[in-house]
């Protein structure tokens, strides 16, 4: 009896083209990714260094955050400043 | 000219240790000199798939530290004449696994044997890619499973680029062999087919090993499934894997399943 005809007796779809989908999918974007300096990692370091210059900042408190959408992405950064920050003088010679 | 096998997956559970095991005796079958190297410290399995775990006296950490000599750690197998296992720290951590350590024992096994097969450990960490980082080929172990398959694809990007040969502009030769196949399953299409996994992982394939109580037998008794049950499938496909790791052409047998009562019945008279 062929298999197909057997599947329809029983009435369920395979499910390995789904597999098959979903993995090529992923793995164009994963592939894709890979080898890339991490993006959001080297902009969070600049970030902090550039604003650390003048103002002493807690880094665990500087969060960059890239949000995707189908249009455009939005780049996010969240910098925690405290109220009574000290106002670093610029070391200039 | 000695070869270094890295025997990889990402994934775990798909079936390293016992292909290590599998293809190291079919090879010292053949009458090449043969070692199996368990890089997977602090949870090591290829001396109880080996049959050797009594005899376990140093280790790869040892040999690596200077602790103690290549020849010390080295067991012999007791069945093949050709075949060795270097086993695997159980009490270390594997940041003991420096680079330049693991590069001088390879360095002395190649002088040593004409395979030296690394069983490497789970994962993408350390263990992992100091198992893959002197390799001159690898076989990547897969399941037919989503899950599987994208880790097979991630650590063909780490051979092809975090390895010795890589960073040389050589190439590490690639072979994907598929474990645990299951031809009902895959004639229903519940299974990801052979043809989807090596368009998907653009690499050769090596072999295709059925799902079998033949493998559990054999890790039950200690013994390479190639030398448990010589005759049973997944050691045929082992067999002929090897010999395409050798260079031969062996035609490439894809599991099928066993057809109906009848066949059974037969079957069961023949054997």
């Amino acid at each position: 009896m062929s298999m197909g005809l057997l599947r329809l007796l029983r009435g369920n779809k395979a499910s390995a083209p789904v597999a098959r989908e979903r993995l090529q999918i992923l793995l164009a974007h994963e592939r894709g990714m890979r080898g890339q300096p991490d993006l959001l990692g080297v902009l969070r370091e600049e970030i902090l260094a550039v604003v650390s210059k003048h103002v002493m900042l807690d880094p665990t408190k500087v969060i960059v955050r890239l949000e995707r959408g189908d249009e455009v992405s939005t780049l996010e950064v969240d910098i925690e400043v405290p109220n009574d920050f000290e106002r670093k003088k610029v070391a200039v010679a | 000219m000695a070869k270094v096998l890295v025997v990889t997956s990402g994934k775990g559970g798909v079936g390293k240790t016992t292909t290590t095991a599998a293809l190291g005796a079919a090879l010292a079958q053949r009458g090449d000199k043969v070692v199996v190297v368990d890089f997977d410290v602090g949870l090591r399995n290829l001396d109880l798939v080996m049959g050797a775990e009594r005899r376990v006296v140093f280790d790869l950490i040892n040999v690596v530290q200077g602790v103690a000599k290549l020849p010390q750690a080295l067991i012999k197998d007791k069945r093949l004449e050709n075949l060795w296992l270097l086993p695997a720290s159980q009490t270390r951590d594997k940041d003991a696994l420096t680079e330049e350590g693991v590069g001088k024992v390879i360095d002395e096994l190649r002088a040593r044997f004409d395979w030296v097969i690394c069983d490497s450990p789970a994962g993408i960490e350390r263990g992992a890619s100091m198992a893959m980082r002197f390799a001159d080929e690898a076989v990547i172990v897969t399941n037919p499973e989503v899950s599987s398959v994208r880790d097979s694809d991630r650590i063909i990007g780490m051979l092809d680029s975090k390895t010795v040969r890589a960073e040389k502009g050589e190439r590490v030769e690639k072979h994907i062999l598929i474990t645990r196949y299951d031809p009902s399953r895959a004639a229903r299409g519940e299974m990801l087919t052979i043809e989807d996994i090596l368009e998907i992982l653009a690499t050769p394939l090596l072999g295709i090993i059925p799902e079998s109580q033949d493998v559990l037998r054999a890790s039950n008794v200690g013994t390479p499934v190639t030398l448990s049950n010589a005759d049973g499938a997944p050691a045929r496909a082992y067999i002929d894997a090897a010999r395409r790791l050798c260079g031969d052409t062996v035609p490439m047998q894809v599991p099928t399943e066993r057809k109906g009562f009848m066949d059974r019945l037969l079957r069961r008279r023949a054997a």
